[in-house]
């Protein structure tokens, strides 16, 4: 029993997963149901001079046609929730349907309610829209210049906030160091591709004024406070399902305007309505990630130790300030800089910028990934002008173990690490030094064999509420958990968290498990609900485990202490005399007496003989609010042939070694690193959207949008160090993100040293075949 | 994602298909419905009636007619594969086929529904084109055989006339001692060639005695690759950059965003050489 | 226009009206309730729609449902229930195959096709067999492990046969 955290049990939520029995929100169903096609812009930048709806309005099943002048008055925008402070923050107004301008393309101007899906898909080519076309602009860095086009009036430039951030005096120490580089790095606009595409159903009872809206969220508390914004409807009125959702990485997080229409519609008909987007729409309209122009620099001394890292980042937010947005390239971006190592200089400036492109918000890893892309890609350069081997590099400027907690100089403390060790288990694993020898003879061969170092920490588990609210985070970030024993001792805890996918129905049942000395099978995990679940922050951030798991763990101790009371009681006994014996209280050395938890469940909830002042149930709820994020940390190596005719990349080996602190179930942490490595060597070699000079996204579909596939990807061996952290009861430091972080720079690290011989420094990813063949070209044509 | 409205018919049989073909100008014909279907959910492609002939028991089997192999139009890629017919006989046919899409595609897509749509990036019509298979096209006239040469006319457009279908495709018996190659490097997300080659060569006494090369995604569809010179070479290093040289220089397809024009060029050299390589490398 | 279109729906016959555009997917989801067949994309990439078509993976929002008519179909609800797994059920619950699902019930209708042609392939046949299965979540690492463990159960109860 003891062992129950820590085990790879199997997951508690698959026999419905693997049968088809799970309940997504499109499958949700109801009497009346109504389907909901949005009209969307298809230019980037214009200005709308007509909409008629007329004969939308009289096709078949046409129960009716919104456009922004129905919504008039009766709804808010859309809001953004984080604002970072002291970077004067340009929040324009976003619409939920565009009314005088569109700004991407995929705008919403309107939307059509019909009796079947293919009625609203019919009606909608029956709208007729004129626009005059604007200028378009989606690259960030040219949206910042004199010139571009403006996209919001009260944005002039473009330029939604300029944050900085830092420590020490990098100019000064970039005057003094006597190893300097630089790189201009653009990390590629990404789109995230949840499998489930967005989708939500909602049914407005006009008798009772609820409104129940089913949404793909990773949040439904957050999802009930800004649609209650959204809709001018109060919270209370408000009751928000999550079911199952099909994968977010960050893209379900933000509330969009596409369920506050949805939403209007149900509450104007007064029946249910469902809408669920088409992949080429989820690619046009969903959130995008990363879309940073960086120039960035590295300084520091020959003998390999870096002293100064500073940079200018132009970071797309896209047409709108969409939830979380502003918050990714800054807090998320910049405070963490310093990676793993000690910095004492750093200068970040970050540029928002608005553009004629999607919105950008949170995609896996959000900001950190970019963070240690820069970061590592830096150290290889820095290490190759240094003479120095880049794994010494990294050794010589880690943090040492012993100064943890540790304030790096762009203020953030570092909760705990030991980061020597990760990377010796990497080089160790993939051998490093038989590589060197192998790519020394390959090179002899003209072939071009290359390894990547990339190691890493993140900021997650996030966080403390107060830090929250410091850095104009719109929201708590303490989580929440009701632990309810029923009277035949089974259990079921209602958590503030919205996993969806992470496996925490699993690892939480571990955790109450442990507590208890129960099976896992008398537990279940409720989430996703607003009615029955206690106030929560969602899913994201590597948070859940970390923050909410900590706030089951409290509230399963509050149950144990108030049965220890009972117990005491029905014994006769001093509390102090009692102790847990794994699965009971008994007298200290008494086997005889053990009350175990299931005599303690019926004990407590039939109340016929409680101590005094001991209220009838056992139950308890926790909001735990962690005094610190957490850091993981880890090295991920990995090897690569390159074609030098074709320009593809073949991984030969990929090797992660992460720590996020103990493994509450370890089969579960090493899917998350899997899942994470996998979309990190996405966008190293293959995923990019494009877009055309007109502002539309030409690889709009899964035709051109290269998701990796299983027969591209490469086995990922893991193993793992384990340093806890000390900020929650449970040690653990998250594992969601962790994967996605260093991956794409230890991929590009490795086709970089693979390319070395001819010179090459950097090529930006993705490292299409088309783009390493013509740095190849580049390359050779310049050796001439 | 839903198609415009439209009418559906199932032919049960060939001469049902011609007439329904006959009487219908809106029509389109769909078997597998791979290259039909995807289009027609963006409605790009409204068509008024669609005549279904998956199940015309005329278009299907596949067996040896007259020392050709003959194959109806209606085959999925899946039966192709799992015919010994092919994968003894066209190594380079089942070669292709492998790697057409994937499974799921493989067991609805069709040869004739492929061949009959032309497009310039599509697998198979340079294999065709260099297993020298010719097509049988019916109508309410009777049939006509088209050499594959003569049958892909332009990108999207066959030598398949109004109110013709494609009913058969028959492949001569490859030269004894032939080794064959197809190859391609894909475009990570669609899978579609951004370049690739299609080979038959035979060789004896160290000199290439006869070679066929086609190409695919070049810009344009049906190009074949003017051997000529390498007939006769020894099939060195030289002779197969020579011949690389040569379907770059065949190679004019513009740009995307997966291949910039000149590296699509440079690839199509690439993959020519190396095709023409692992083939000379299997002929005996 | 609306017809009748019968379809053997995991070993029952069912028969809907629908009209010719109607797209196998949707008919199995909306008409016959049937939502463990999911849509992930529209350009047949992602596999997530896959069912058997007369025992062949076939993507169903490829497929009119009217092209499908007298087929048997086989949906993942059709292949096993929770307290009588399919092998490759159990597999992905086994080896963690899956994390938020979605695309799983496609997963394991392809992988069912394969395992019927292949009864013992290697990684390489198993990757390149499930490229029409995009899966965001797992990076493929567990689904290829729990395939593998599939073929063997079947492969053994095929021997102890």
């Amino acid at each position: 029993m003891a062992t129950i955290f820590g085990s790879g049990i199997r997951r508690r939520e698959d026999p419905r997963l693997i049968t088809g029995l799970a309940t997504y929100t499109d499958d949700v169903a109801l009497p009346g149901l109504a389907y909901a096609a949005f009209l969307r812009s298809p230019y980037a930048h214009a200005r709308i001079t007509k909409i008629d709806t007329s004969a939308a309005k009289a096709a078949p099943g046409v129960v009716a046609v919104y456009t922004a002048a129905d919504l008039e008055g009766k709804t808010g925008t859309v809001p953004c929730a984080w604002n970072p402070p002291n970077c004067d923050l340009k929040v324009p107004a976003h619409p939920i349907l565009a009314s005088d301008k569109v700004r991407y393309a995929g705008d919403a101007v309107a939307l059509v309610v019909a009796e079947t899906r293919a009625q609203a898909r019919d009606a909608i080519d029956l709208i007729d829209v004129d626009y005059d076309p604007l200028g378009a602009e989606v690259d960030p860095e040219k949206a910042a210049q004199p010139g571009a086009p403006v996209f919001h009036d009260d944005v002039p430039g473009n330029i939604g906030f300029t944050w900085s951030c830092g420590g020490g005096d990098a100019a000064a120490e970039f005057e003094r160091a006597e190893v300097k580089v630089k790189l201009r790095i653009v990390q590629q606009r990404l789109l995230p591709t949840a499998i489930e595409p967005r989708s939500a159903v909602a049914s407005y009872n006009k008798g009772t004024g609820q409104l129940q809206l089913w949404v793909t969220s990773q949040n439904p508390h957050i999802h009930r406070f800004l649609c209650s914004l959204m809709l001018k409807l109060p919270e209370h009125r408000i009751r928000v399902v999550a079911p199952e959702v099909g994968g977010g990485f960050g893209s379900k997080i933000p509330a969009y305007p596409d369920e506050a229409a949805v939403s209007f519609a149900s509450m104007q008909l007064g029946r249910p309505v469902k809408w669920t987007e088409d992949r080429s729409e989820n690619y046009k309209c969903t959130i995008h990630g990363r879309d940073h122009v960086e120039y960035v620099e590295m300084c520091g001394m020959k003998d390999g130790r870096i002293t100064g890292i500073r940079s200018t980042v132009y970071a797309g937010l896209g047409a709108y300030a969409s939830t979380a947005g502003p918050g990714i390239p800054t807090i998320l971006h910049g405070l963490v800089y310093s990676g793993a190592y000690e910095i004492p200089h750093i200068a970040v400036t970050v540029h928002g910028v608005y553009t004629s492109g999607t919105p950008i918000d949170a995609y896996r890893g959000a900001g950190r990934p970019e963070a240690a892309y820069l970061v590592e890609r830096l150290v290889d350069t820095f290490a190759r002008a240094a003479g120095k081997d880049p794994a010494a590099v990294r050794h010589l400027n880690f943090i040492p173990k012993e100064k943890f907690p540790h304030t790096v100089a762009t203020g953030v403390t570092y909760d705990s690490g030991d980061y020597g060790p990760a990377l010796d288990k990497a080089l160790a694993l993939i051998d490093y030094e038989g590589f060197r020898r192998r790519q020394a003879e390959a090179r002899t061969q003209g072939k071009y064999l290359g390894i990547g170092i990339g190691s890493y920490i993140e900021i997650c588990g996030l966080g403390p509420s107060q830090v929250a609210g410091a850095v104009g985070f719109g929201a708590g970030l303490y989580d929440s958990a009701i632990v309810r024993v029923y009277p035949t001792g089974v259990v079921r805890v209602y958590i503030g968290a919205s996993p969806h996918g992470q496996g925490e129905e699993t690892t939480f049942a571990q955790v109450v498990a442990q507590e208890f000395g129960i099976p896992v099978e008398n537990i279940e995990i409720v989430h996703g609900d607003t009615e029955t679940t206690p106030q929560g922050w969602g899913t994201y951030g590597s948070r859940t485990t970390a923050v909410c798991g900590s706030a089951v763990k409290i509230a399963a101790q509050r149950v144990k202490e108030k049965a220890r009371k009972i117990a005491a009681h029905l014994l006769e006994a001093s509390e102090d005399d009692l102790e847990w014996t794994g699965t009971a209280w008994q007298v200290k050395g008494v086997p005889g007496t053990a009350k175990s938890f299931g005599d303690l469940a019926l004990a407590a909830n039939v109340a016929w003989n409680l101590p005094a002042g001991v209220e009838p149930g056992l139950e308890a709820n926790a909001f735990f609010d962690p005094s610190n994020f957490v850091y993981p940390f880890g090295t991920h190596v990995c090897t690569v042939e390159v074609d030098g005719e074709t320009g593809e990349v073949h991984i030969e080996r990929y090797v992660a070694v992460d720590d996020c602190g103990p493994h509450i179930n370890p089969v579960i942490v090493q899917g998350q690193i899997h899942g994470g490595v996998i979309q990190g060597i996405g966008e190293a070699l293959q995923e990019i959207a494009v877009y055309d000079d007109s502002g539309q996204l030409l690889s709009g579909t899964m035709m051109d949008y290269a998701v990796p596939k299983a027969s591209q990807m490469p086995h990922v061996e893991t193993d793992y160090t384990v340093t806890p952290s000390p900020v929650n009861p449970l040690g653990v430091k998250g594992c969601g993100e962790a994967g996605t972080i260093v991956s794409a720079a230890a991929v590009v690290n490795a086709v970089v040293d693979a390319l070395a011989p001819l010179g090459i420094t950097h090529i930006d990813k993705p490292l299409t075949p088309a783009r390493v063949w013509a740095a190849i070209q580049a390359a050779k044509g310049g050796a001439r | 994602m839903i198609p415009a409205t439209f009418e559906y018919i199932r032919a049960g049989s060939l001469a049902q298909a011609l007439a329904l073909l006959g009487s219908h100008e809106d029509a389109k014909v769909i078997a597998g419905g791979h290259s039909l279907l995807p289009v027609m959910k963006f409605r790009m492609a409204q068509p008024g009636t669609l005549i279904d002939i998956a199940r015309v028991p005329e278009l299907h089997g596949i067996d040896r007619h007259q020392g050709d192999l003959r194959i109806g139009a209606a085959t999925t890629y899946r039966a192709l594969l799992q015919s010994r017919l092919v994968s003894e006989g066209f190594p380079l046919l089942h070669e292709c086929v492998e790697d057409i899409g994937d499974v799921q595609v493989r067991n609805r897509g069709t040869l004739g529904g492929s061949l009959a749509h032309c497009d310039p990036n599509s697998d198979l019509p340079a294999v065709m084109l260099v297993l020298g298979a010719k097509m049988v096209c019916v109508s309410a006239k009777g049939t006509r055989t088209v050499p594959a040469a003569q049958f892909f006319t332009s990108a999207f457009s066959s030598a398949l006339q109004d109110g013709e279908l494609l009913q058969e495709i028959h492949l001569p018996p490859l030269p004894a001692g032939a080794g064959t190659c197809y190859h391609t490097v894909a475009q990570a997300a669609s899978g579609y060639a951004m370049a690739g080659a299609a080979v038959v060569v035979t060789k004896a006494g160290g000199k290439v005695t006869s070679a066929k090369v086609a190409l695919t995604s070049s810009g344009d569809i049906g190009r074949v690759v003017d051997t000529s010179a390498f007939v006769g070479s020894d099939g060195g290093d030289a002779a197969l950059a020579a011949l690389g040289a040569a379907a770059s220089a065949l190679t004019d397809a513009t740009g995307d965003l997966h291949a910039p024009a000149d590296y699509r060029r440079h690839l199509m050299g690439v993959v020519t050489r190396r095709a023409a390589a692992t083939a000379l490398s299997r002929a005996k | 226009m609306k017809r009748p279109v019968t379809l053997q729906v995991n070993g029952a016959a069912r028969t809907v009206e629908v009209e010719p555009r109607a797209l196998l997917v949707h008919v199995l989801r909306d008409e016959l309730h049937l939502t463990g067949t999911h849509v992930g994309c529209d350009t047949s990439q992602c596999g997530a729609c896959t069912v058997l078509i007369d025992g062949h993976a076939v993507k169903s929002c490829t497929t009119l449902a009217v092209q499908a008519e007298g087929s048997a179909i086989t949906t993942i609800e059709g292949l096993g229930s929770p307290d009588a797994l399919h092998p490759l059920q159990q597999a992905f619950w086994d080896k963690h195959g899956l994390q938020c699902g979605f695309c799983t019930p496609g997963v394991i209708m392809t992988a069912t096709d394969l395992l019927e042609r292949n009864p013992d392939p290697s990684d390489e046949e198993i990757r390149h067999a499930l490229e029409g299965n995009y899966c965001r979540c797992t990076g493929y690492v567990n689904i290829v492990a729990a395939v593998k463990a599939a073929a063997a159960t079947l492969r053994a109860a095929r021997a102890a046969a």
